[in-house]
């Protein structure tokens, strides 16, 4: 069964319309593996009261399997041409913003200007403009890289397996695919052009992934675009899914949140920290050794209380502009952070940022706060 | 310690019978303490954390050079890649030891033991002193024997977990029958496990996440090498039977005296 076929047969199934009244969190944090009701219910806004409860199961399990260790990676943004249409984009195709691409020997400056800063784990970012930038303008990108990063992650348009194999072949170990919105009603709300309007060839792109033999799939949803608990608990699913088919690839997870409108456009939710919290927890405790990706995106405050309680990776010296590493000018953002921003025609971002750390930065902020940072995490054979 | 009773490895002589981890600590630069707290003299390193290329400290760096490095093969799903691997870590200067760790499985890390006896074969042959991990199973670590394994390492339980020694049988079957030392790795959880395993006669143990993320890893690495210690002294002396049952005052053979 393919994991939409899964999705859709729980929606049509009588499981999210259960009587839970008595959730019983006390016993499920008791339990080492959870079922996939005893994962809804700690998703539910009556499980909130136990959030101590959960954060202490969260921190123990994140202590024991990843101890005090956290991954760090720096994304790279080489094109930002789109040909989608997703309303919370800064890149969607009638944005306005001025559209790039790196020549080959931008791209290997840019890289080169990561290597510098010792971080070994490198993701390659491009919006979707199979004209503009055909899927071997990729490849190329990823063979001049391949030298200088053990571990070469992508976070582009959803492949087949066949594109998949390419872009292993090629030198890529793992691949960032969000989903965005599990529920294909509202999935089908943002992507009103292009490609990507296709849920369920995005849906099951994971899964082509893992036949491609990555190494690492990290998959994620766009916290606030879909009422959440429906959202987190297909992710959970879908990670489930992947880790049962296909035991060897280690699992992540992103799940960035939306911030209020910022260009007047309404979103289902406005996800406060309590919530966001509470669905981080419930994803930690249902699937203990998958990994979270802290979003750089969050509060100081936020980001340095959830450090302890799942988080396993973090980017850094993020900049969302093209080939802002080796351009002085350029902004740095975060590397997910989707809100609907008032895009200036100047410049080529795609999201607003509010964390312009250095990877240095960052570094010395995990040490002040008891983890060590990890800069390389692989070795390519 | 009794001054004779060393554990041989590969010819390699070790008065401490704790193996660390490195893997999980909040900074590299606790390790020099950690190492000399606890004693230890065999400290194992993923490959894959090493960067020989960074402009930053290197974890290596930070092991005694007195220290056996025992670099593994985490990350491998495998013997090909776990070979690929082992001849990559020797290449980078880090010695003949090898810890074959084979791993498909990445929600439980449980070892593939095939795959890894596999590795075991083309490794020991290549002149590796080759440190299995394994699940515990009588017939594999025979294999593992043959295929020329300086060792095997048996889980207590599964990696991270703490839970001890959950394998017990079988790892005290592997000590009575097996002709190379049993080194018990992962699982431990807390000092008295660690007492324990050595009690039962395993001939070391390898301590990881338990020392890692104590609040105080220092002090938790000391009690570990404590209680090594004291477990591998209590086997030596030999432990009286513990009886379960007071002695009878009409013994069932009794009728044999009649």
């Amino acid at each position: 069964m393919s994991f939409y076929e899964l999705v859709k047969n729980y929606n049509n199934s009588e499981f999210f319309n259960q009587n839970i009244s008595n959730l019983g969190v006390e016993k499920i944090l008791k339990k080492d593996y959870l079922s996939d009701i005893d994962f809804w219910k700690l998703l539910q806004p009556e499980a909130e009261i136990h959030l101590e409860e959960m954060a202490q199961k969260a921190y123990k399990i994140t202590r024991a399997y990843f101890g005090k260790a956290i991954q760090i990676f720096s994304p790279l943004y080489i094109s930002n041409y789109c040909e989608n249409g997703c309303l919370y984009c800064g890149y969607r195709c009638n944005s306005g913003i001025k559209r790039k691409k790196l020549s080959e020997n931008e791209i290997i400056s840019n890289s080169k200007e990561i290597y510098k800063t010792g971080v070994r784990n490198i993701l390659i970012l491009t919006g979707e403009a199979p004209i503009k930038t055909p899927l071997s303008y990729t490849i190329d990108a990823i063979k001049s890289v391949k030298d200088l990063f053990p571990m070469i992650g992508i976070e582009i348009h959803a492949l087949t397996e066949s594109e998949y194999k390419d872009v292993h072949d090629a030198g890529v170990n793992y691949v960032t695919l969000y989903q965005e919105t599990y529920q294909e009603d509202f999935y089908q709300k943002y992507h009103i052009k292009g490609p990507k309007k296709d849920y369920s060839f995005r849906l099951d792109a994971p899964e082509r992934a893992a036949k491609a033999k990555m190494v690492g799939l990290n998959i994620g949803i766009l916290a606030g675009l879909a009422p959440l608990e429906r959202d987190i608990f297909f992710l959970g699913l879908h990670g489930y899914y992947l880790q049962k088919k296909y035991p060897d690839i280690e699992i992540s997870f992103s799940i960035p949140r939306l911030r209020p409108t910022e260009g007047g456009f309404v979103y289902h939710q406005n996800v406060d920290d309590k919530k966001y919290l509470q669905m981080l927890l419930a994803l930690k405790i249902w699937l203990p050794r998958a990994g979270v990706t802290l979003s750089t995106r969050e509060s100081d405050m936020f980001r340095n209380n959830i450090l302890p309680l799942g988080i396993t990776k973090i980017s850094a010296g993020v900049k969302t502009s093209v080939g802002g590493y080796s351009d002085e000018n350029s902004s740095i953002f975060d590397e997910k952070n989707k809100t609907n921003l008032k895009i200036s025609t100047e410049n080529t971002e795609q999201f607003e940022i509010s964390d312009t750390r250095s990877v240095k930065e960052i570094s010395d902020y995990l040490k002040s706060h008891g983890f060590q940072p990890i800069f390389k995490d692989w070795e390519p054979l | 310690m009794i001054e004779s009773d060393k554990l041989i490895l590969g010819g390699v002589e070790f008065n401490s019978r704790l193996f660390i981890g490195t893997g999980k600590y909040p900074q590299k630069q606790m390790l020099p303490e950690i190492i000399k707290s606890c004693g230890t003299e065999m400290v194992t390193v993923a490959l894959r954390r090493v960067d020989l290329t960074s402009p930053d400290e290197n974890i290596l760096d930070y092991i005694d050079k007195s220290c056996t490095l025992l670099p593994n093969t985490s990350g491998a799903r495998d013997a090909n890649e776990a070979v690929r691997i082992a001849r990559l870590a020797r290449a980078a200067g880090m010695g003949n030891f090898i810890k074959i760790e084979v791993i498909s499985d990445q929600k439980y890390l449980l070892p593939d033991n095939l795959e890894s006896i596999k590795a075991t074969e083309i490794l020991a042959k290549e002149g590796f002193i080759v440190l299995p991990y394994m699940n515990p199973d009588l017939m594999d670590a025979k294999r593992f024997e043959n295929a020329g394994a300086a060792a095997v390492m048996p889980l207590g339980a599964p990696i991270g977990t703490n839970k001890g020694l959950r394998t017990k049988e079988m790892i005290e079957i592997l000590i009575r029958e097996s002709k190379v030392p049993v080194i018990v790795d992962a699982g431990i959880g807390v000092p008295s496990q660690a007492t324990e395993a050595m009690e039962m006669g395993a001939d070391a143990v390898l301590v990881n996440t338990a020392i890692a993320s104590a609040d105080n890893p220092i002090l938790m690495a000391k009690a570990f090498g404590f209680a090594v210690q004291s477990g591998r002294l209590a086997y030596l002396a030999g432990k009286g039977d513990i009886s379960t049952f007071a002695s009878a005052s009409s013994p069932l053979t009794g009728f044999l005296n009649n």
